[in-house]
């Protein structure tokens, strides 16, 4: 995916961070992936080591928090886990389910000094 | 404190509670964006679709037809090269090439940045043509009124199955070369049945920017998502 770019925007709202609140390292990252995002996490833990290499989060602990999919189902009225993009309804077999969770990205917290 | 040199000592971790996205200032951006493109009038699209699937002769063919009746200008999104770009000055239209290095998508400051030069007229139409990638530009908002997806008879046409963000996220699915139909083994309605599964609100065009078949029907569709009613 795009998980360098993630990287990126991670690292331009912490150097902001930095800025605003005046601290200059960032020890520890966490982080709420959605299980539906897209996103690879291996690849967002590499990308972020590579992009943070001479920056205020040089080596900081990366932790991410994956939230589990769900979904809504208008013909059933009812909300669902949801594994995939493509799962049906396990109550009418309807496919196009409305995403309640599962799509976020987001910084959650920092500890930096 | 310490004896060296009377700093108050290494300076205490703390905890910041940030709880923001990511994606934050490209999603503020785009919402500038969108105001701007709604204060103006102004249809804006993001086209997408793998390398390969005919979005510029979509492009050109679409400029070319409506070039009497509709101002449209053209944001060109590519890794490298003003190759499209040319094409489209090409048919007469106004176009502005974004190269985006080893970057797999456009973003909502390029955008901007693109309008800048560009200056499209109130109540045109601008076409942004994304970096041909099924799978990057899906979540970057760039602030267009509609995402179009794009996908030529001679791919899978499982492509909504396999690349599910993408064509959730899209409002409208263009078939294209349905003109060499009689030659491949894709099967337009297996194909929309699977973009119905992953969304069923997805519109559904099959077209041939080569032939022409199809195409008025995608002008048509243009013309009743202008905000201002069409001449």
């Amino acid at each position: 995916m795009h998980e360098m770019a993630l990287c990126a925007a991670i690292l331009e709202q912490l150097e902001e961070q930095a800025r605003a609140q005046n601290f200059q390292y960032v020890k520890q990252l966490w982080l709420e992936i959605g299980s539906l995002s897209g996103v690879d996490t291996e690849a967002l833990r590499f990308g972020f080591e590579l992009a943070c290499r001479g920056t205020l989060a040089e080596g900081a602990r990366i932790h991410i928090e994956h939230t589990p999919g769900r979904g809504w189902c208008p013909h059933c009225q009812a909300e669902m886990p949801l594994n995939s993009l493509l799962e049906a309804c396990p109550g009418c077999a309807g496919y196009g389910l409305e995403i309640t969770a599962g799509k976020a990205l987001r910084i959650k917290q920092l500890e930096v000094n | 404190m310490c004896s060296t040199c009377g700093c108050t000592g290494p300076a205490e971790n703390r905890l910041i509670r940030l709880q923001r996205d990511i994606l934050a200032s490209n999603d503020a951006q785009a919402q500038n964006n969108r105001r701007w493109f709604s204060r103006q009038d102004i249809l804006a699209l993001n086209l997408l679709s793998s390398p390969g699937s005919g979005k510029t002769s979509l492009l050109t063919r679409t400029v070319e037809d409506l070039k009497n009746v509709l101002h449209i200008s053209v944001i060109e999104g590519d890794q490298a090269t003003a190759r499209d770009a040319q094409r489209i000055r090409a048919t007469g239209a106004n176009a502005v090439q974004v190269n985006t290095g080893t970057g797999c998508h456009l973003d909502a400051r390029q955008i901007r940045q693109a309008l800048d030069q560009l200056r499209p007229p109130p109540a045109s139409i601008v076409f942004i043509e994304n970096v041909g990638n099924l799978v990057c530009p899906a979540a970057f908002d760039l602030g267009e009124r509609f995402k179009v997806a794009l996908l030529s008879v001679t791919e899978g046409e499982d492509k909504p199955l396999k690349y599910p963000a993408l064509f959730q996220a899209a409002d409208v699915l263009l078939i294209n070369k349905i003109d060499l139909l009689p030659h491949v083994t894709f099967s337009p309605a297996r194909c929309i049945d699977y973009a119905l599964r992953v969304n069923p609100r997805i519109t559904v065009l099959q077209l041939s920017a080569h032939s022409g078949e199809g195409m008025a029907a995608w002008y048509r569709w243009l013309r009743k998502n202008l905000p201002l009613a069409a001449p």
